[in-house]
């Protein structure tokens, strides 16, 4: 019997195992990044592995001059990448912001990876996030026998990141209580981290940066402070920009999400996902796909990760209730509740949508119907 | 990156005459215009542009005279013909022309002339005039081939506006050689040109003709080095192409003319912009007034300016945000590639480091400095508007004298003159020019007739020139003028009565974004009472357009969609009311009830005399079950108990008058309402909304004495001290009675109610009538009845008939009690029924 570390317990970043459920960024694209470090002679920032350009390209995708393609990681604005990595070249921190399912955490990792080779600096936001987690901690044993010293210091992502000039990303910052998120406003406007303990300090070396990623759009998040908002470039993640593209983003996760629930296979019909976008897409801009008609916007976020929910609960509903094929009675409950959120004004705001704009629609009456029902 | 540095040429070795090439309200072709007249000196400018301004050329000399200006060339005889070449400070054309009169060096025009360009234009289909063709270097009008698009792409540029911005607008001024850059844009354009040859449309052959003659002729005049010509760099290589005299003159032969004239009207940063009327083609004039004047650092400027703006509307933006605004708009113009940051970088700096990554405050910095607010000025010598021409001919048309005296003019629509007089009217009072101002009609006040009192005023002549702005004609005016006021307009009320001016105008065009901008503002609008109030107007408005014969396909489209909105929000926003908000929300119960019912009417006989046009179909089409779903809506608020008793009661009433609920169902939710567990105020209130203010409830009192009998009946029970506070609304309720009605009811009261048990339905039990009713007789009126309502022959439909009134179908019984009545509202089923059984614990002893 081997004495092997368990490998759930790997040091973040050293190594990696084989049998990850999901690779770091840095680790899965290791070749792409390899072939854009080797062609890439633009000038780099202190301590980045690219340049900017080739950080914008690895996240946008291309061909690079000997041909190699580059897959892309994000797809949406170009601008949105650009303003992001120039925001980094700049050394300001960048805060990515949008609703569920715009791939915030997704474009801080490939930023991370691209720019330092390292995604792991990372600290998690919750409620329960300490300020040990931004600052620095202790490991009392030390701290007890030798009394306070460096070597009894437990250093947080962020200390880390700022003694080897490297990127470290904080998921949910608006999750994060306000007083600790305070601690982050020394940071980044000093570039220094206080040791008062030790009388000491730990300055940021050059290439130093961060990523905060937040949902500005849910309920109970703990609104940033302006002194703290003015330290970050912020860069708001849109919306996927067709229904197309947001048809097709639901379609695929519902059947991975199907598939590991293990749901009995239903045939979700397009259709019946394109009216859900659709309905979601119409009353988050505010106005009809044709542009013809202005609505009323209801409270909930109806983001692209809601719609995915909505079409997912369905999909059960018609599996062990339904007739085995998506109906949309089997959506209308699932809608409602996603739309409305204020039992009193999103009401209207949805009664008025369906006799309005979905009562006209041609091809919809099986699905206003339905709608009507639950809504009565 | 394809700078254009580099050319081995100098001042000296200019070739004459020097061809500036230029993209309209280019600023850096501008400076470049400026500093290439400065190093060449030429002895006259030449600038395209129509020749008949020449003369009007002096005035741009003057001190109140303030670009953006344009030069407006009308036909006489139709001055709804017209074309622009508006010319901001930025423009190479303004700042050659500027250079000239500074210098005192002679400029002239030298296109086709407008009296010819005016001439084509009535022959091209509408919307390709030269403002358009203007405004775009490429002149994509008469050609397929964009040519700085081809330029671009060859230096692997995906947008040319950029692409020119790149090398030509934001080149510093650090080049030593004044005119290479515009030798360069000449090879370019050769190259361009010869790629693409016989793209060139006819017109572009002919304006060149001239051009080319008018420049041979300058060069005859003042020598042949002597003669700068600023043009669209398009026509560059033509302008150097040695052409035969004889030719030019050839395609100059045979064109058509009008009579032109032309003068200089203020323009706005506004009509620059793509999006605003005649635009110039270019979006952002704000930023190149900007890029022109700033001195140096002009993304510092800009952002420092974006910064002020910002303040003013109260957000936080410090100095340090800007020297973040300004690094990051540099870092992104590095990483794409550019040589300074262009709009879109700082555009993207402020989205990201002033705005919090919002496009909120982006809206407000686009409207104020991307595009501006800047207006400018024209001195008052220049020569009349053609606004004011065309308000002559009408006034010469429509035999309407402008009189300083005093007078009053009775116009009947139904005649061509009047109603041409009376849309003039209208136009010029939404322009400002209040000549007319309608006063009521005596005598007859049928929507056909408006009365006017009329005078002339001397300063209305300056208001006329103020509204040359808007527009050549004065309905092209107003039309402009009413979608600004549309679009500006603060409240739903204030569109609706404009959605009225407009009808009364005959300004149809108008009406359309009116009506876009009513239905995208309804839509938004939470405040049910507001959408009531807009509603009735509306309608009105529906009916007005029918007696004038205006297409009101979008009005009733519109009209539909307010009623709509007002169904499904009026049941929530009539619980938790206070009663003065009660009172108001009957008000608008009441006015609802009446524009849907004349909405229904309107769009009935439409629908079956003419067919209307698909697009209103669905519309028009729905207007039958409108008030189907009215009555559904009045049923919910009848049921509701959070209802306030004033509204529940009144929309028990119009049910009733409706025919749609029985006197049966009518005492019963009576009955409910008055019940003892009933707070005594509610249940006043409830009396007041049935049979209160005004709406003829004495009577129905009168004639149906089993209500009578629960009023008694439920007023004898309230206790004491209630009494007094129930009082003063009863006696309200009450003292709005005629004098006769009230005292037949107090007659009955006294008379006690339980005297006459059988009476039932309407007609019997008024004394001095027979029990019965005698069929015969009544019979005998209803031809005249008929006739007086205008119904016609047929009557299938008359809910006057009394036997029909009374017959309601209350068979349907559900024995349940008060949710009987809720269950009824929300579900469309209108046979929704009563029973006898139910109420029978608060009728005993009263009816039967």
């Amino acid at each position: 019997m081997s004495v092997s570390v368990d490998p759930t317990f790997v040091k973040p970043g050293q190594t990696q195992p084989a049998e990850a459920l999901r690779p770091h960024a840095e680790h899965a694209f290791a070749d792409e990044l390899a072939v854009l470090a080797a062609q890439d002679d633009r000038p780099r920032p202190a301590r980045w592995k690219l340049s900017p350009w080739a950080v914008a390209t690895y996240l946008l995708g291309g061909t690079l001059p000997d041909g190699t393609a580059i897959t892309p990681k994000y797809v949406g604005p170009r601008r949105i990448v650009e303003v992001a990595v120039s925001t980094l070249a700049t050394d300001r921190a960048l805060l990515l912001l949008g609703v569920p399912g715009t791939a915030k955490t997704w474009v801080s990792e490939h930023l991370a990876a691209a720019v330092s080779g390292d995604s792991t600096l990372l600290v998690q936001g919750t409620a329960g996030t300490p300020e040990e987690a931004i600052r620095y901690g202790w490991n009392y044993a030390q701290l007890l026998a030798h009394g306070p010293s460096r070597d009894a210091l437990v250093p947080s992502p962020v200390m880390r990141a700022m003694g080897e000039g490297a990127t470290v990303r904080v998921e949910e910052l608006t999750r994060v209580p306000a007083d600790v998120q305070d601690t982050l406003i020394t940071i980044l406007s000093e570039k220094t981290l206080p040791i008062p303990e030790l009388g000491q300090e730990v300055q940021a070396v050059r290439g130093f940066n961060l990523i905060a990623t937040a949902n500005d759009r849910d309920r109970g998040v703990n609104e940033l402070s302006s002194a703290l908002r003015r330290r970050f470039n912020t860069v708001v993640l849109p919306l996927p920009a067709s229904v197309d593209a947001e048809v097709d983003i639901v379609a695929r996760r519902v059947d991975q999400i199907g598939r590991s629930l293990e749901l009995p296979a239903v045939p979700h019909g397009v259709d019946e996902i394109r009216r859900v976008v659709t309905v979601f897409r119409e009353l988050r801009d505010g106005i009809t796909a044709d542009g013809r008609t202005k609505l009323k916007s209801p409270s909930g976020t109806l983001s692209t990760a809601e719609a995915i929910s909505v079409v997912t609960s369905g999909l059960a509903l018609a599996a062990h209730f339904g007739d085995g094929v998506l109906r949309p009675g089997d959506l209308a409950t699932g809608i409602l509740g996603a739309v409305v959120r204020d039992p009193a004004a999103d009401r209207v705001v949805w009664q008025e949508y369906l006799e309005t704009v979905l009562r006209e629609r041609d091809g919809w009456s099986d699905f206003y119907r339905a709608c009507r029902e639950v809504s009565a | 990156m394809t700078g254009i540095q580099e050319s081995g040429r100098s001042a000296e070795d200019a070739r004459w005459p020097l061809l500036l090439g230029v993209r309209h309200h280019g600023p850096g072709s501008a400076r470049a215009v400026r500093a290439a007249l400065e190093a060449a000196r030429p002895r006259t400018v030449l600038i395209e542009g129509p020749p008949e301004a020449d003369p009007l050329i002096p005035l741009a000399a003057g001190r109140d005279m303030r670009p953006p200006v344009a030069l407006l060339a009308h036909a006489v005889d139709e001055p709804g013909r017209s074309a622009f070449w508006p010319m901001a400070e930025f423009s190479p054309e303004w700042v050659a022309l500027r250079w000239a009169l500074e210098q005192g060096v002679p400029a002239r025009f030298i296109d086709l002339p407008a009296t010819h360009t005016l001439a084509w234009e009535g022959r091209a289909e509408a919307g390709d005039g030269p403002a358009a063709e203007e405004g775009s270097d490429a002149p994509g009008g008469t050609l397929r081939v964009d040519p700085l698009g081809a330029l671009a792409e060859a230096a692997g540029y995906d947008d040319a506006e950029r692409w020119w911005e790149d090398v030509v607008e934001h080149r510093g001024a650090g080049g030593r050689d004044p005119l290479a850059p515009f030798a360069a844009v000449e090879e370019a354009m050769t190259a361009v040109r010869e790629t693409h040859e016989g793209a060139e449309g006819d017109r572009d052959l002919v304006r060149e003709a001239h051009m080319r003659l008018q420049v041979r002729a300058a060069q005859r005049e003042f020598g042949g080095d002597a003669v700068a010509v600023v043009c669209g760099a398009w026509h560059v290589p033509a302008l150097r192409r040695k052409a035969a005299v004889a030719d030019d003159r050839a395609l100059l032969k045979g064109l058509a003319k009008v009579r032109a004239e032309l003068t200089w009207v203020p323009w706005t940063h506004r009509r620059l912009a793509r999006d605003g009327g005649y635009g110039a083609g270019i979006d952002s004039p704000g930023w190149y007034a900007h890029l022109f004047g700033a001195p140096d650092r002009p993304v510092e400027r800009w952002l420092t300016k974006v910064a002020g703006l910002l303040r003013a509307e109260d957000r936080l933006v410090s100095p340090a945000h800007v020297i973040e605004a300004v690094r990051l708009a540099g870092t992104l113009a590095a990483l794409r590639g550019r040589p300074l940051p262009g709009l879109s970088e700082t555009t993207d700096a402020v989205r990201a480091v002033l705005g919090d990554g919002s496009d909120v405050p982006l809206a407000l910095v686009r409207d104020r400095l991307v595009v501006g607010d800047v207006l400018g000025e024209v001195p008052s010598g220049a020569p009349a508007v053609p606004l004011q021409r065309d308000l002559d001919r009408a006034q010469r048309r429509l035999r309407l004298k402008p009189e300083a005296a005093e007078r009053e003019v009775e116009l009947d629509l139904r005649k061509d003159t009047d109603a041409g007089r009376s849309g003039l009217l209208h136009r010029l009072r939404l322009l400002g020019v209040e000549w007319g101002e309608p006063v009521a009609s005596r005598g007859s006040t049928g929507t056909f007739r408006e009365t006017w009192r009329l005078r002339w005023e001397p300063e209305l002549s300056v208001r006329v020139a103020e509204a040359g702005v808007w527009g050549t004609t004065v309905r092209a005016a107003a039309t402009a003028r009413a979608e600004a006021d549309a679009v500006c307009a603060r409240d739903l009320a204030g569109i609706t009565a404009l959605a009225e001016r407009c009808l009364a105008a005959a300004l149809p065009d108008a009406l359309s974004v009116v009506m876009r901008v009513l239905a995208d503002r309804a839509a938004l609008d939470t405040d049910v009472g507001r959408l009531a109030r807009a509603l009735p107007a509306l309608v009105r408005s529906l009916r007005y357009g029918d007696v004038r014969g205006t297409d009101t396909g979008a009005l009733a489209e519109v009209a539909t969609g307010l009623a709509e909105r007002i169904f499904v929000g009026l049941p929530p926003a009539c619980t938790g009311l206070d009663a003065d908000a009660a009172d108001e929300m009957r008000g608008h119960v009441d006015a609802v009830h009446g524009a849907v019912g004349l909405l229904a009417e309107t769009a009935a006989p439409r629908g079956s005399t003419d067919p209307p046009p698909s697009a209103t179909d669905g519309p028009l089409a729905r207007h039958g079950d409108l008030r189907a779903r009215w009555r559904a809506v009045l049923r919910t608020l009848s049921g509701r108990d959070r209802v306030a008793g004033v509204v529940r009661g009144r929309a028990v009433r119009l049910l009733l008058d409706d025919g749609e609920v029985g006197q049966e169902e009518a005492a019963r939710l009576m009955g409910l309402a008055l019940s003892p567990g009933t707070p005594p105020g509610d249940a006043a209130a409830w009396i007041e909304g049935f049979v209160g203010g005004g709406s003829g409830g004495g009577l129905l009192l009168v004639h149906d004495e089993r209500l009578l009998a629960l009023v008694d009946g439920w007023l004898t029970g309230v206790s004491a001290e209630a009494f007094t506070d129930v009082l003063p609304l009863l006696r309200r309720t009450f003292s709005a009675y005629e004098p006769g009605v009230r005292r037949t009811l107090g007659e009955l009261v006294r008379r006690g109610p339980g005297e006459r048990a059988d009476a039932v339905g309407p007609g019997a039990g008024a004394p001095g009538f027979a029990a019965g009713l005698d069929q015969e007789r009544a019979d005998a009126v209803l031809p005249v009845v008929r006739l007086l309502l205008g119904l016609g022959g047929t009557s299938d439909d008359t809910p006057d008939d009394p036997s029909a009134g009374t017959s309601d179908d209350n068979s349907a019984g559900t024995s349940d009690d008060n949710s009987a009545g809720t269950s009824a509202g929300t579900s469309d089923d209108n046979s929704a029924g009563t029973s006898d059984g139910n109420s029978d614990d608060s009728l005993a002893g009263v009816g039967r």
